[in-house]
């Protein structure tokens, strides 16, 4: 069942187009990973389906409803956590978190507290007094607090050191096995990667992938350096290896998932010595699916 | 503070001038043609010395003492002297706020917004900024008292000659690096910048105050304060330059404060400490309206403060008032006696649409206080829970309304107890508060213009400003400099009956409380249908 639906959406500031016909949808249950680099427009989309922008043209229903037109009704029903949390100097992290639970509807004041301690936040101190990692705390207990059913997170874990990001990440997986539907923006596509059912791409203002992980494979590859005993001429014929180049006592290069299994097979009959991978970033990504664009068109 | 603290200061100086350059020579120009403006038209409306003595007779009672400063030479009253005694203290305290304001957006008001701490990482010492920003306050303020000099000297009026312009000029230039250094002061102590310029207004209002007191009693309690310096100069008469001394000095003082406090305090605090907090918030806190007051508690308790205070300061002149009317003959005689309104009666309505226009400026406050919200991103965060636009716009909207006409209130409350402690014959709070509460609906009609300024485009609402200034300038100027009755029409002040020498015209007052709501719903449907900043 569809709850979060977005339809051509355009959306220009001025003269500036910061989306133009944006599509994506969000299924019950799902989490959603909505990617793309910095002003790529997630914020302004997420804003959209806040009610706090108009769409200059196309919808955005959440639940079946408007997203502009009927944003009080279908905010009973979110949490929503900002990239940067704005709070009030003078208030406390508690009263923000009570207010912010209180203003959107019902809570569970045990799993409240609980929260605080996992994610180790003082609740008596001025949010003034706050770091951008634990103003993020604040937000982040006041959104898994709630009972909301949609959970709308603009790169939520930006300033929480690795530690936190965990107790993050466990949040969102126990949200997702409650029954409830996640839209996790980030510009680090292994963020996303490891929290995902499914992803959508957003670069200038236009997704340009959406898809499960699965489905996208074929843009992911994974960078390799391997350093053997014996060297591995096979390497270079390999259909699934590419940008294949030698590096001090070994050999760079990238391969395609469905690959990895041979070229895996291929190195350790040479005898490892030194084996480095690192996930695909965003920019290999964007680089694979203009790749793979220009052999469609030929 | 070594020399590396101030590294970057003259590139820094050089991006505020550039960023403040439209600012600072609007208001340098705007205070030049107002300068001229008044005098040329003083000394074309008093021409004849009889015209002019006939005046010094009126100016010269307690009221208008405790409101412009003591009036001097009085015995040759002429354009010079009437210049500096009706526009002075008021230019003053506008060249005070424009140093106010300018010290405050560069010291606090950056370091809020988180520009002082990418500065801070640049290769400026931590001295700069502030270095830079009171260099550019004094110089913008050098200049604007050179532009006053210039100003008034071209008209080449012989009571106006170019040594005693460059006093006025001098006079006013010093009196705003006073109070663009105390605001620097403020900036370290405070931790916003509403509140440093809240300290500051603050202080400046006390100034005022004290200053008339000291003032009405002639005594040497206007030496006390900062803008009873300027008026010492006793400029065009006597030319003194000695009380600009004390001006100046408390200026390098302050400065040498701030600075050192600013050498040892970190970025982004103040100097008050915070202590813990409460864990859960208090169930008053809980709703739109309850976060709206609980944002603006103290500042509608200082402005409640000060309003009072306004009206005890005025009411403790009325008692003095009738007591001066009683003993002058020449202006007993004045009294239009078959009106059956005494002078002291006649005096009330004007102070009261002076104390309505000043509660219309906090009530502008606690409405625009949203616009800081929306800037600073906070208005998304509440927005995305379950609250309409309408009930958060509304809550401020309300707390403009009834606070509004709380400060009313209680500067009318002020006025009556002091008139009713030196007043033999005390005039009844019922006729006191009718003359100051169909003022209200003039409020509303500000608040109401506020609403639709902000709801239609936040970077609109300095036209509220302007327009309460042209309110208080028709009614301030409009009766000195003779303005045709229509000037006065096109403030919603102008349309307020006289209580109680004219009758309550209700169908006036309920036309006022119409348009505040037509344009406040107009200001509500734009809000709704607009995109938020954030
Ligand atoms: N209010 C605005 N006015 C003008 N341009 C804007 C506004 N908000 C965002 N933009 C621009 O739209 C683009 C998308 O921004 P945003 O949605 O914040 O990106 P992201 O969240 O993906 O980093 C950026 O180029 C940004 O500068
Ligand atoms: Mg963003």
């Amino acid at each position: 069942m569809t709850i979060l639906q977005v339809k051509g959406v355009t959306k220009r500031f001025g003269n500036f187009k910061a989306l133009s016909g944006v599509d994506f949808n969000i299924n019950k249950g799902e989490v959603f990973g909505f990617i793309g680099p910095n002003g790529a427009g997630k914020s302004t989309t997420i804003k959209i389906l806040l009610g706090i922008l108009k769409p200059t043209s196309g919808s955005a229903t959440i639940f079946g409803l408007d997203a502009w037109k009927n944003s009080v009704e279908i905010h009973k029903k979110i949490a929503y956590v900002p990239g940067d949390a704005n709070l009030w100097p003078n208030l406390t992290g508690g009263e923000v978190i009570d207010l912010f639970l209180k203003l959107r509807g019902s809570f569970d004041p045990v799993k409240r507290d609980q929260l605080i301690k996992r994610f180790q936040l003082d609740p008596t101190k001025k949010c003034r007094t706050y770091s951008k990692g634990n103003r993020q705390k604040v937000a982040l207990v006041s959104a898994f607090a709630s009972d909301a059913e949609l959970f709308i997170l603009d790169e939520p874990t930006s300033g929480l050191d690795p530690l936190m990001e965990k107790v993050f990440q466990d949040c969102v997986a126990e949200a997702k096995q409650e029954g409830k539907s996640v839209l996790l923006s980030s510009h680090i596509l292994s963020e996303v990667e490891r929290l995902c059912d499914r992803v959508g791409i957003i670069r200038q203002g236009t997704i340009i992938e959406t898809g499960s992980l699965t489905e996208l494979r074929h843009l992911t590859r994974t960078n390799l350096i391997a350093e053997t005993k014996k060297p591995m001429p096979a390497l270079a014929n390999m259909p699934g290896v590419h940008n294949l180049q030698s590096v001090d006592n070994g050999v760079s290069f990238q391969v395609d998932t469905e690959t990895m299994d041979a070229v895996m097979k291929l190195i350790s009959s040479a005898g490892v010595i030194r084996l480095e991978s690192t996930p695909p970033t965003l920019e290999d990504l964007f680089m694979r699916h203009y790749e793979t664009k220009g052999s469609d068109a030929v | 503070m070594n020399k590396q603290s101030f590294s970057g200061t003259g590139q820094l100086i050089r991006f505020y001038l550039k960023a403040d350059r439209i600012r600072i020579t609007a208001w340098i120009l705007s205070l030049m043609a107002l300068t001229s403006v008044t005098a040329w038209s003083l000394d074309g409306l008093y021409s004849s010395d009889a015209e002019r003595q006939a005046m010094a007779t009126t100016m010269e009672n307690p009221a208008m003492t405790a409101m412009v400063g003591p009036a001097y030479g009085i015995e040759n009253y002429h354009t010079g002297a009437m210049t500096a005694h009706q526009m002075l203290l008021f230019t003053a305290i506008l060249v005070a706020v424009m140093a106010i304001l300018h010290v405050s957006r560069h010291t606090r008001g950056d370091e809020e917004d988180g520009k002082m701490e990418m500065l801070g990482a640049l290769p400026v010492g931590r001295l700069a900024s502030l270095t830079a920003s009171m260099s550019v306050m004094v110089m913008s303020q050098v200049i604007l008292a050179l532009g006053i000099a210039v100003s008034l000297a071209v008209l080449s009026i012989p009571s106006l000659p170019v040594s005693s312009s460059i006093l006025y000029g001098a006079a006013l230039g010093a009196t705003g690096i006073f109070f663009g250094t105390l605001t620097a002061v403020f900036a370290q102590l405070a931790d916003s910048a509403r509140g440093t310029t809240g300290l500051s207004f603050l202080v400046l209002g006390a100034a005022y105050m004290i200053r008339a007191a000291g003032d009405v009693n002639n005594d040497t309690l206007s030496w006390f304060s900062p803008l009873g310096w300027p008026l010492k100069t006793q400029v065009f008469v006597d030319d003194k330059w000695m009380p600009l001394i004390p001006l100046l000095a408390g200026a390098v003082v302050l400065t040498l404060v701030a600075f050192s406090v600013m050498a040892s305090r970190d970025i982004g605090t103040g100097l008050i400490p915070s202590r813990p907090g409460r864990n859960h918030a208090r169930k008053s806190l809980l709703s739109p309206f309850g976060l709206t007051m609980h944002l603006q508690k103290t500042s509608i308790i200082t402005w409640g403060v000060a309003l009072l205070a306004i009206g005890l300061s005025y009411g403790s002149v009325i008692g003095d008032l009738e007591t001066f009317f009683s003993s002058s003959e020449l202006l007993s005689g004045a009294v239009d006696q078959s009106s059956g309104f005494s002078l002291t009666e006649q005096f009330i309505s004007m102070l009261m649409s002076i104390m309505s226009m000043i509660a219309a400026v906090p009530a502008l406050l606690f409405l625009f206080k949203l616009k800081g919200e929306e800037k600073k991103g906070r208005t998304e965060t509440v927005y995305a829970r379950a609250v309409s636009r309408y009930t958060l716009f509304g809550s401020y909207f309300l707390v403009a309304l009834i606070f509004g006409t709380v400060m009313m209130l209680l500067a009318i409350f002020g006025l009556w107890s002091a008139a009713a402690a030196t007043m033999e014959d005390p005039i009844s709070f019922g006729s006191l508060a009718k003359a100051g509460l169909v003022y209200v609906p003039a409020i509303w009609v500000m608040i109401g213009f506020g609403a639709l300024l902000y709801g239609f485009k936040p970077g609109l609402t300095g036209l509220a400003w302007v327009y309460l200034g042209y309110a208080f300038f028709a009614v301030y100027l409009g009766g000195l400099l003779q303005f045709p009755e229509w000037v006065n029409r096109l403030s919603p002040f102008g349309f307020i009956p006289e209580v109680p020498m004219e009758e309550i015209n209700v169908l006036t007052l309920v036309l006022l409380v119409l348009t505040a709501g037509l344009l406040a719903a107009l200001g509500f449907t734009t809000y709704r249908n607009r995109d938020l900043a954030g």
